[in-house]
């Protein structure tokens, strides 16, 4: 992975820079010192590593504008950054680029439950919000595993997920506002306390746009009332076919279930050696179905969900009673990166869908992948909607077993997007997969997403290198080529 | 006089846009024209007619994906997810008696992004709108998003598509996702209740209910799912809500929520003008009484209080009246005559950065404006 050549006139700006910044900014917002600066220099994904020109945490939009129009002046990259957890490299600095750190931005400005909103700044964490709110009765429902340290900024900016998105969404799906400061320095309001745009529906694609298109200043989130109860079932197959096939006949049975998960032996032994949840060792993979909502469908469904797994040939139950039994069975889950971890010096964690059906054929294949790569290999899986987490296991201080790993895990990629699935589920292409991006999309499509960009940020100086594989000026991407002559289709019925 | 051009496949609208680009001939893009009266009108020499690029490619139920030429009959959807019991969870609804005008096409739905009375609870088209191929303004056929429900490469271009009535891409083939059909309903119906205050109750409840209306003075709630639930919950509301109750079984209540979806109350009079508008939902209750009552018209209240319909007593629209009674969320003029809609913004004027922003995407798609143009203002 290559970043592109730092800009040296960029590099020579800093104290011009840093100048203008210590005018309006206060003592402490500013980390140019290189010992400082070098705890910025990775996020999650910690095999790259790169120390920013300087770092810089604002406590309000006006600074984020100021900061934003300054370095748009003196031709300065920024990449924002919220908690670091972000698990594509979309937050890896740049040699010539100022770290933009959201992390003061951390209040509740407003709860509104009569409106089922909160309207938060962007460094509030994830659970941040559903603490400040859990009181009453309410929740924020996407809950990555990073919920205690990912901030709600990162989850818009990758438009996160988590172990309940099938029933109730990604971040898209659960935030009504936003508040973005462009690189220009205008600040704008998309959406708000009402459910739909009154035109274009920028908010839309602001989601997700990894850094790319805007600094998020302020979210509004959809506040949803906690159910009034969840249960778990714990289901062990002996074969990874028969947990799919239960995972199909439970949605073609027209069950939602709140989550879905799938584990394999690997991933569950390793769990259950880190936090003895009760997993069965035995079983070739696990499912954990929780049902949520009104305790008679819950009950009901429990119970239908029991009858399909028997039909599938389930070869282990356990029916979660308490609450403290739901939360343990989750805890093997919620704990299973760190429980690679454990097991291994290094790893990665990959993030692709495929179509539910192939799952057998992809596991199968990744086995002879981790056989010609010779590392080990751990899934979870978020089997409702076929968002695979292949860990790869390695040992970055083992010849040449990082370069080998990476070679894995865009094998692993490939064979998502030739099953017909996607490069990434939730965790954002960042720099991590910008160069696989051209195995699911050709030029002409990318060249239509970079359009976007110009859009947002004519000079492109907010996080690039970013997402896509090749940088292309505005210039250059708004050239038309026009033919000229009369209609080329004779035979084009007209009437 | 407007010529329409009969596109087949992609091909022919690739090559139609090429030479709309050469030549600059402005095209107004149709595909089964149900909505064609929505918005400005367009000025454009020449429709770009699209509904002949129908017909479903695949569906999946277990996979919860259907993908369709973009032009296929909402109808011919519908019909094919009865069978295997599902829908799409956004409820689109029909607006042909509305507009007086026929049935729709799928990507006429995500188009004007379409939603229904699971709005609050499910989200609208733009919530299950999963990928599509289309040709840009440009000239050039290309693709974004994927075919399965859970996605994040690249920019989320299907937002951005739904809701931008045909201004931005000509839609040639669309995947959205597909969810099981609630296996029952039942509906309650409340008088002498304050209708705001038992639509929050009923909403900030661990209930789950998906319809929260309020028409003809008579406050309507639905629950969905499987039938014990449904019972258990619909008892549960009843206790919390008091008031004087009336139930609704599964068949009136489907017969109930379609009228509410479709707008039926103010089909009759085409000549009446109609707003549609989205606001905070604590508030919408209020709104449309002050409204009505200041307009003469008649309103109809869903999403909880988040979607307001007022319907004009005659053809004039009152825009300063109507977009003067609230500071948050926007109104567009749904349906007016020729004059109306030339001499009031249909889409609520948004703030000048954000329609500048608006603008530099428009032509990022599309540089010459030659799709639709005029029919979202600007
Ligand atoms: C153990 C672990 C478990 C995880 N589990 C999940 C999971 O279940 N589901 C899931 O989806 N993800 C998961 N992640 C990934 C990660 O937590 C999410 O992507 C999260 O949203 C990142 O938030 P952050 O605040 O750490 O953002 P960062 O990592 O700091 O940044 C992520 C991206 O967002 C941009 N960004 C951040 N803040 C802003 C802002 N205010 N304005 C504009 N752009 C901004 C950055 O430029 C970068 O491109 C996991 C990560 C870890 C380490």
């Amino acid at each position: 992975m290559q970043m592109p050549a730092p800009d040296q006139a960029a590099i020579s700006a800093l104290p011009a820079l840093l100048a203008e910044l210590e005018s309006f900014l206060p003592a402490g917002a500013i980390v140019a010192e290189r010992r400082s600066v070098k705890a910025f220099e990775t996020d999650g994904l910690s095999a790259y590593r790169q120390e920013p020109l300087c770092a810089v945490l604002p406590r309000t939009t006006g600074e984020v504008a100021r900061i934003l129009k300054v370095c748009d002046r003196l031709g300065i990259k920024v990449v924002p950054r919220g908690a670091g957890t972000g698990l594509s490299g979309g937050a890896l600095p740049l040699a010539d680029g100022v770290l933009l750190v959201m992390s003061r931005f951390n209040r509740v400005l407003d709860i509104d439950l009569p409106n089922r909103c909160a309207v938060v700044q962007p460094g509030v964490t994830n659970l941040g919000i559903t603490r400040a709110v859990e009181g009453q009765g309410f929740y924020y429902a996407p809950d990555p595993s990073s919920q205690i340290a990912c901030t709600i900024g990162g989850n818009v900016a990758e438009n996160s997920g988590g172990v309940h998105c099938l029933k109730y969404g990604l971040t898209t799906n659960n935030i009504l506002g936003v508040e973005l400061v462009l690189m220009s320095g205008d600040v704008i309001r998309l959406g708000g306390r009402h459910m739909d745009a009154a035109g274009l529906d920028l908010m839309g694609v602001v989601c997700g746009s990894e850094g790319l298109l805007g600094v998020i200043t302020e979210v509004t989130v959809r506040l949803l009332p906690k159910p009034e109860t969840a249960r778990a079932v714990l289901l062990g197959f002996l074969s990874s076919e028969a947990a799919g096939d239960c995972v199909a006949r439970v949605i073609a049975a027209g069950i939602i279930p709140g989550g879905m998960e799938m584990m394999d032996k690997p991933a569950l032994n390793a769990t259950e050696d880190f936090v003895q949840a009760g997993y069965p060792r035995d079983a070739e993979a696990l499912l954990i179905v929780e049902l949520d909502g009104p305790g008679a469908e819950v009950d009901h469904l429990i119970g239908a969900v029991s009858e399909i797994a028997d039909a599938c040939g389930a070869t282990y139950r356990r029916i979660s009673t308490s609450e403290a039994e739901r939360q343990l069975f989750w805890a093997g889950r919620k704990a299973a990166f760190p429980a690679a971890g454990r097991i291994s010096p290094d790893y990665l964690c990959m993030d692709g869908t495929i179509p539910r059906k192939r799952l057998p054929e992809v596991l199968s294949r990744m086995q002879d992948l981790s056989r010609k790569h010779d590392l080990r290999v751990a899934n979870v899986f978020h089997a409702g909607d076929g968002n695979l987490h292949p860990l790869i296991l390695y040992d970055a201080n083992e010849g040449d077993q990082l370069a080998r790993a990476e070679a894995f895990g865009a094998d692993i990629l490939r064979l998502c997007v030739e099953v017909g699935g996607v490069l990434t589920g939730e965790h954002g292409v960042g720099v991590e997969k910008r160069d696989l991006m051209p195995v699911m999309f050709d030029e002409v499509d990318l060249n239509q997403q970079q359009r976007l960009k110009c859009a947002f940020d004519p000079t492109q100086r907010l996080n690039p290198g970013k997402v896509f594989p090749t940088l292309h000026r505005c210039a250059e991407l708004g050239r038309l080529h026009v033919h000229r002559g009369a209609l080329p289709f004779p035979d084009l019925p007209r009437f | 006089m407007t010529e329409t051009l009969h596109a087949r496949d992609e091909r022919d609208v690739t090559e139609t846009v090429a030479w709309a680009l050469a030549g600059n001939h402005p095209l107004e893009l149709r595909g089964r024209g149900s909505k064609a009266g929505l918005g400005h009108a367009v000025a454009a020499g020449h429709v770009l007619d699209l509904s002949r690029l129908s017909g479903i490619s695949s569906y999946e139920p277990e996979e919860l994906v259907l993908t369709a030429q973009a032009c296929t009959p909402m109808a011919e959807i519908e019909a094919l997810l009865v069978q295997r019991g599902q829908a799409l969870a956004f409820e689109p609804p029909d607006f042909g008696p509305l507009l007086g005008t026929g049935g729709g096409t799928l990507a006429g739905a995500l188009s004007c992004n379409l939603a229904g009375p699971r709005r609050f609870k499910a989200g609208a088209a733009r919530d299950h709108f999963l990928g599509f191929r289309g040709v840009s303004g440009r000239g050039e056929a290309f693709k974004a998003g994927g075919k399965v429900v859970k996605n994040v490469t690249g920019y989320d271009l299907c937002k951005l598509v739904a809701g931008s009535y045909g201004t931005l891409v000509a839609l040639t083939e669309v995947t959205v996702k597909v969810l099981p059909a609630p296996e029952s309903q039942r509906t309650l119906r409340l008088r002498g209740v304050d209708a705001q205050a038992a639509m929050v109750a009923a909403a900030n409840s661990a209930h789950e209910v998906s319809g929260l209306a309020l028409a003809d003075g008579v406050t309507a709630i639905r629950v969905e799912g499987p039938e014990p639930s449904v019972a258990y919950r619909l008892r549960a509301l009843t206790d919390l809500l008091g008031g004087e109750p009336e139930v609704l079984d599964d068949a009136a209540s489907r017969q109930f929520w379609r009228e509410i979806r479709d707008v039926a109350a103010f089909s009759r009079f085409h000549d009446r003008a109609l707003w549609r508008l989205s606001v905070p939902p604590a508030g919408g209750c209020a709104l449309a009484a002050r409204l009505a009552a200041e307009t003469g018209g008649r309103s109809l209240v869903d999403w909880g209080g988040g979607l307001v319909w007022l319907e004009m007593p005659d053809g004039a629209p009152r825009a300063d009246i109507v977009r003067g009674a609230f500071s948050e969320g926007h109104a567009m003029l749904f349906r007016a005559g020729a004059e109306a809609r030339a001499g009031t913004p249909v889409f609520q004027p948004e703030a000048p950065a954000i329609a500048a922003l608006s603008q530099r995407v428009r032509r990022q798609f599309d540089p010459q404006g030659l799709f639709n143009p005029g029919r979202m203002g600007g």
